[in-house]
């Protein structure tokens, strides 16, 4: 997965490629391009090598994403690893296959061409992973290649003779196995000496025409038969789960499964640690109020900026449990068979299993779902997803469901104590967000979308363990990016909403919320907002929320903040003066459709290259939201009586 | 060609056989070559998403789905030699 609401930094860890010395100079730092087809073990290799200090960016004009690091290594010359898109060959289709070609050509004028290749390859399949030794040779640069997964091999009985495949290729060639990370000193070794090695010539093999691909997979089988190559059995545990995740009955039951048990677990588990976390939040809030002089700053610190701030902190374990959820799916290469078992019924809305991933990842967060619809080759199809990835229950939807349904949603036993009514509203929002997608989307694609059959061709990766690593690393990059949007959006509209609740000044004294500028707005949209039984308070919560939807939990707390005597009632309680049972779940509606997200707006408008698209999204969501929640508020208010 | 030529989408799960043509538009046809069905390479059926979805391919060492009308697309020859086995 992506980067999440990224406005992602440039590759600045670079110099200015036209200020750079020549070539020969070895005082400047090194550039290393990882390359390999997909689930070759790409990004377990580049966290392995730099760890930490890597970070995520966009080439600029294009979507494609790469990730720079710093390898870890003795030497005192910086080496800087770049992770280029998993391509199957250098033929320029797909926007990423270009991207990976023109950087390694050195055509694209904002990136450097790299001094060296770490070519990555998947030794249990390496006649086929050898396909991409031609063209990647055929480059002249210093390359070193990669027979990943070497314990794999050995477990299954394949066999490989690295030194006469290193003679074949005329290039360093290595057994190692990123993910238990055997291997790494003879990567490291070759890093350190890429200085040494800048002018060294191409290497002198016969390569096959690149453009011939029987041709290519000939070459390569050649080389594995001089190599002795011998392939593993086939996977016997890939076997044994397809059987059962593949299983007519069962595959589908084991779904559901899945996703009950992640979104059960989600609650149950996260809650103490969020508890934990409100108690934090609020004692130390009520000691700031004691140590500090009573002042207007004060105020603003404690009521605009910690309540604030601090509200949406607390949500920070649940989105990370649903990260790490969908990171080892991700990585044990389920995912790729949800698709499967999901391509059938999409079909029926005229979308395809594709379309499943960027769906199911924008259950985290709508950007890097829009960002995955690359990999979508249709582009009405494509176009189509990003419409309706928003509606799906993404986490910033999270805090604001939490609270309402523990405010409102009694905690009893439901459908033989199997599920709890909390989890069940919960579990019901999730599936009103993905009927509702799969409704537009069938709407969408039977009239301005309509496309003539689109083709669904998807590789099934051998189902791996999941490493720590790389699913730790992700979750430190979504607690950043969470983290950095609690200092930067959340913040900024916490304060700047304290400081239109605490204007105008009349004789000296700040003014009651009612009569604030934020009151007043509130006021003014009330009319509009009625008839869904939201009341002005809540308008003012619907406002600020356009920017971000967790932010409106931020908006309750200042605006209970500032009226002093709801500190130790909470926010739960204090939300029941304002909200109906009946406009509690017309406001569960609202958020479940409008599209109240300015870094998704923003995403989509890059991907759709103008603002027509955003601009039709936000209507129709809006529209969705408003007739949606009025339904809702009076459709419970009738029977609740 | 005759007329009655198969496809991948004609076979039982398990069948061998030996991919003779894609009759695809050039850019599906490369991916699918890229990810190794070559004429002349091995194709063994495997699983079928439930429901009658897209059908898993073993082919060229890994496994690959497509959908029944990609599948038809592509044309075969029986192997001689090859017989029925299961898939477990």
């Amino acid at each position: 997965m992506s980067d999440c609401h990224g406005n992602a930094p440039r590759a600045s860890l670079l110099p200015n490629p036209s200020i750079r010395p020549p070539r020969s100079a070895v005082d400047r730092p090194i550039i290393v391009a990882i390359v390999g087809p997909p689930n070759s073990g790409k990004s377990t290799l580049f966290n392995r090598l730099t760890g930490l200090r890597q970070k995520v960016a966009n080439f600029p004009g294009v979507t494609v994403e790469h990730r720079m690091g710093k390898a870890k290594l003795k030497g005192s010359q910086d080496v800087f690893l770049v992770d280029l898109p998993g391509v199957y060959s250098l033929h320029p289709r797909a926007e990423d296959e270009q991207v990976t070609h023109d950087v390694l050509t050195g055509e694209r004028a904002d990136f450097p061409k790299p001094d060296a290749v770490i070519l990555i390859l998947d030794v249990t399949n390496l006649g086929r992973n050898l396909v991409l030794a031609a063209p990647i040779l055929s480059l002249g640069l210093p390359t070193q290649v990669l027979l990943n997964m070497a314990d794999d091999l050995t477990a299954r009985g394949g066999k490989v003779d690295v030194a006469a495949l290193s003679a074949e290729l005329d290039s360093p060639v290595a057994l190692i196995s990123a993910a238990k990370g055997t291997g790494i000193d003879r990567i490291q070794q070759f890093l350190l000496g890429t200085a040494a090695r800048l002018n060294t010539p191409p290497v002198r093999i016969e390569l096959p025409v690149l453009q011939d691909l029987p041709k290519c997979r000939q070459w390569a089988a050649n080389l594995g038969m001089r190599a002795s190559y011998r392939a593993p059995a086939p996977p016997l545990w890939t076997r044994r789960l397809d059987a059962i995740f593949l299983h007519p009955v069962g595959g589908p039951l084991v779904f559901a499964a899945v996703v009950v048990a992640v979104f059960q677990s989600i609650f149950s588990w996260a809650q103490p640690i969020m508890t934990g976390l409100q108690q934090a939040v609020a004692s130390s809030g009520q000691w700031l109020n004691q140590v500090l002089p009573d002042s207007p700053w004060r105020s603003l610190l404690v009521d605009g900026i910690w309540s604030g701030v601090g509200s949406v902190v607390v949500f920070l374990p649940q989105i990370l449990l649903l990260f790490l959820f969908i990171g080892i799916l991700e990585d044990s290469g389920y995912l790729a068979r949800a698709a499967l078992i999901a391509d059938r019924t999409m079909a029926k809305f005229g979308l395809q299993g594709k379309s499943f991933i960027p769906l199911l990842s924008a259950y985290a967060c709508a950007v890097p779902a829009i960002m995955a619809t690359r990999v979508i080759e249709n582009k009405r199809d494509r176009m189509a997803t990003i419409m309706i990835a928003p509606l799906m229950t993404c986490s910033a939807r999270l805090p604001i469901y939490t609270l309402l349904i523990a405010a409102f949603v009694p905690n009893i036993p439901v459908i033989g104590g199997f599920l709890s009514l909390p989890v069940t509203v919960m579990l019901g929002l999730y599936v009103l967000g993905f009927v509702t997608a799969i409704a537009v989307a069938r709407l969408l694609k039977s009239s301005i979308l309509k496309s003539s059959g689109s083709s669904f061709v998807l590789e099934m990766p051998p189902y791996r363990w999941p490493t720590w690593q790389s699913l730790g690393l992700r979750l430190l990059d979504r607690a950043k990016v969470f983290l950095r949007r609690v200092g930067t959006v959340i913040l900024v509209v916490a304060i700047g909403l304290w400081v239109l609740a605490h204007l105008p000044y009349s004789h000296g004294k700040a003014p009651d919320l009612e009569h604030s500028f934020a009151g007043m707005t509130g006021k003014a949209i009330e009319p509009l907002i009625q008839p869904l039984g939201f009341n002005w308070k809540i308008g003012i919560g619907l406002i600020t929320s356009l920017a971000a939807r967790e932010v409106i939990v931020g908006t309750l707390g200042t605006i209970y903040g500032i009226q002093g005597d709801e500190q130790s009632k909470g926010l739960q309680a204090a939300i029941h003066q304002d909200l109906s049972t009946a406009g509690a779940v017309a406001l569960l509606v609202f958020f479940a459709f409008a599209m109240q997200c300015f870094s998704t707006l923003a995403v989509v408008k890059r991907e759709t290259g103008g603002w027509r698209w955003p601009i039709f999204q936000f209507s129709y969501m809006l529209a969705l939201a408003y007739s949606g929640s009025w339904l809702a508020f009076h459709a419970t208010r009738y029977f609740l009586g | 060609m005759p007329a009655a030529q198969k496809t991948l989408a004609d076979l039982r799960t398990g069948e061998r056989c030996i991919l003779d043509r894609l009759d695809l538009p050039e850019s599906v046809a490369r991916r699918l070559m890229e990810l190794g069905f070559l004429p002349g390479n091995e194709v063994i059926p495997g699983h079928r998403a439930p429901g009658g979805g897209p059908r898993v391919f073993r082919v060229d060492g890994s496994e690959v789905a497509l959908r029944a009308d990609t599948a038809a697309r592509l044309y075969i020859r029986r192997d001689p030699e090859s017989d029925l086995i299961v898939l477990s």
